[in-house]
């Protein structure tokens, strides 16, 4: 073998073992890379023995007809989906501009007892169209009902 | 006009991001070009020197 | 062909065509980067969602491109002169980190100004956000590592070697938004099969992203050649052409 070829050799081996195990530590902290919880995740999670009501980010669409705006204050209560379950919001804060009926969100707060969410912060989550205002649109699409894996 | 500067009402973020793009741009340029000027000039500085060391 | 190639990584070789390249390179990327500054702020239309903020994608995303690029150029470069031996490539690896840098602390503001009115946030840790500022640390460590050595050539072998070390945070940035749910949505253009942005709106970004091309192999180009002066200091092509220079002949 020459020189080079053994250059060549080390070389790949090393990329080889460090992107294995990249992989391996990703593939075992992997859940704690996920920035938002799913409604259906967090219903499932509360309904487990040992649920204590804590800090989430959950994500979700703002659920068609269901945005309650009290007058005269920031307060607004909705209802994020994921067309499977349903979690209400409360929150008393500035919504960002995207936020809408239909729209992915992200509700960043504590769980009550009721079951409610208590937002201390509501981002709004887009995709990744983008087009004129008046093309004939199809439902905007948002990554948060695709199934993963659908890319 | 007045339109096109308010930019829907992001102006702030619009040219702002367009701003520091730019201006990022030209400090790359300006960088590049001053780094190979003093690399050119140190290596003939050093020439100088190493003509005279040579010498002696 | 190996032939072509070996004469062209020669340092002579290579200082002398840079200075040429550099100047085409330069003046077509000023040339895309204002006409697509053009398309991108005047003729493209609003989004339908986004409106006017939308126009932040024509700087975000070249210079979210060009931090990866500049990146998978400089450990190519790298790979290139650790297998081969290639003095030239290291010294085209060396000036690559600091304009990576540069495009990838871009990328990070205009992303977080594009954040703040349409997300409602400056800056989240999700993971697409997190594995581009992990970008933005590993070239500093690679300035950082190239600077702690005294040595030349074990500087560039530790360099080198931290470089191709560092690649596999390129795929964790691209997947991120598939991997893991994240704030940060999907790709628009580099998606395989249709594009998810329309023809007027998608142009001037095509544009400015070739106009940030270009500019990176000029201002890489005209960086290599300082940096291969300085490496080749005691060769006597360098000796030559300083002498010229000085009006000693």
């Amino acid at each position: 073998m020459k020189a080079r070829q053994k250059r060549l050799l080390a070389v790949l081996l090393t990329l080889a073992g460090v992107g294995i195990a990249t992989a391996i530590i990703l593939k075992a902290f992997g859940a704690n890379l996920l920035y938002y919880t799913t409604p259906t995740e967090l219903v499932t999670e509360t309904k487990t023995a040992d649920y204590v009501p804590k800090k989430y980010h959950l994500g979700g669409m703002v659920k068609e007809g269901a945005v309650v705006r009290k007058d005269n204050s920031l307060d607004v209560k909705f209802v994020l989906t994921d067309y499977t379950s349903e979690i209400p919001v409360e929150f008393d804060g500035i919504l960002p501009d995207l936020f809408r009926e239909g729209q992915g969100i992200i509700a960043i707060g504590v769980m009550q007892a009721d079951g409610t969410l208590k937002a201390e912060k509501v981002l709004a989550k887009h995709d990744e169209n983008y087009m004129p205002p008046n093309l004939p649109t199809e439902k905007p699409s948002d990554n948060l009902n695709k199934p993963k894996g659908s890319y | 006009m007045q339109e096109f500067f308010s930019m829907g009402g992001y102006a702030f973020y619009v040219w702002s991001s367009f701003g520091f793009s730019i201006a990022g741009l030209i400090y790359l340029y300006l960088a590049s070009k001053s780094s190979f000027k003093k690399k050119f000039n140190e290596v003939s500085i050093w020439q100088i020197r190493e003509n005279k060391r040579v010498d002696k | 062909m190996k032939k072509w190639f070996h004469q062209w990584v020669s340092p002579p070789h290579l200082y002398e065509r840079a200075d040429r390249y550099a100047k085409v390179f330069l003046f077509l990327a000023i040339a895309s980067i204002l006409v697509a500054l053009y398309g991108g702020l005047v003729l493209a239309p609003a989004d339908y969602q986004q409106g006017d903020a939308f126009r932040i994608i024509y700087v975000h995303v070249p210079s979210a491109w060009l931090s990866m690029f500049a990146y998978a150029f400089m450990a190519g470069a790298s790979f290139v002169a650790l297998v081969w031996r290639f003095s030239a490539a290291h010294a085209v690896a060396t000036v690559i980190a600091p304009i990576g840098a540069v495009f990838t602390l871009l990328c990070l503001l205009t992303g977080s100004l594009w954040g703040k009115p349409m997300w409602g946030t400056w800056w989240e840790w999700d993971a697409r956000m997190t594995s581009e500022l992990v970008l933005l640390l590993i070239y500093l460590g690679y300035i950082a590592l190239r600077l702690s050595f005294e040595e030349q050539a074990k500087a560039d072998k530790a360099a080198a070697i931290f470089a191709l070390i560092g690649v596999v945070n390129l795929p964790i940035i691209h997947y991120s938004v598939y991997w893991w749910n994240t704030l940060h949505q999907g790709a628009t253009v580099s998606k395989i099969g249709k594009p998810s942005i329309t023809w007027d709106m998608g142009w001037p970004l095509l544009l400015m992203t070739i106009g940030f091309m270009l500019f990176f192999g000029a201002i890489t180009l005209m960086a290599t050649r300082g940096e291969l002066l300085s490496r080749e200091r005691r060769t006597k092509w360098v000796k030559e052409l300083v002498d010229i220079n000085r009006g000693v002949n």
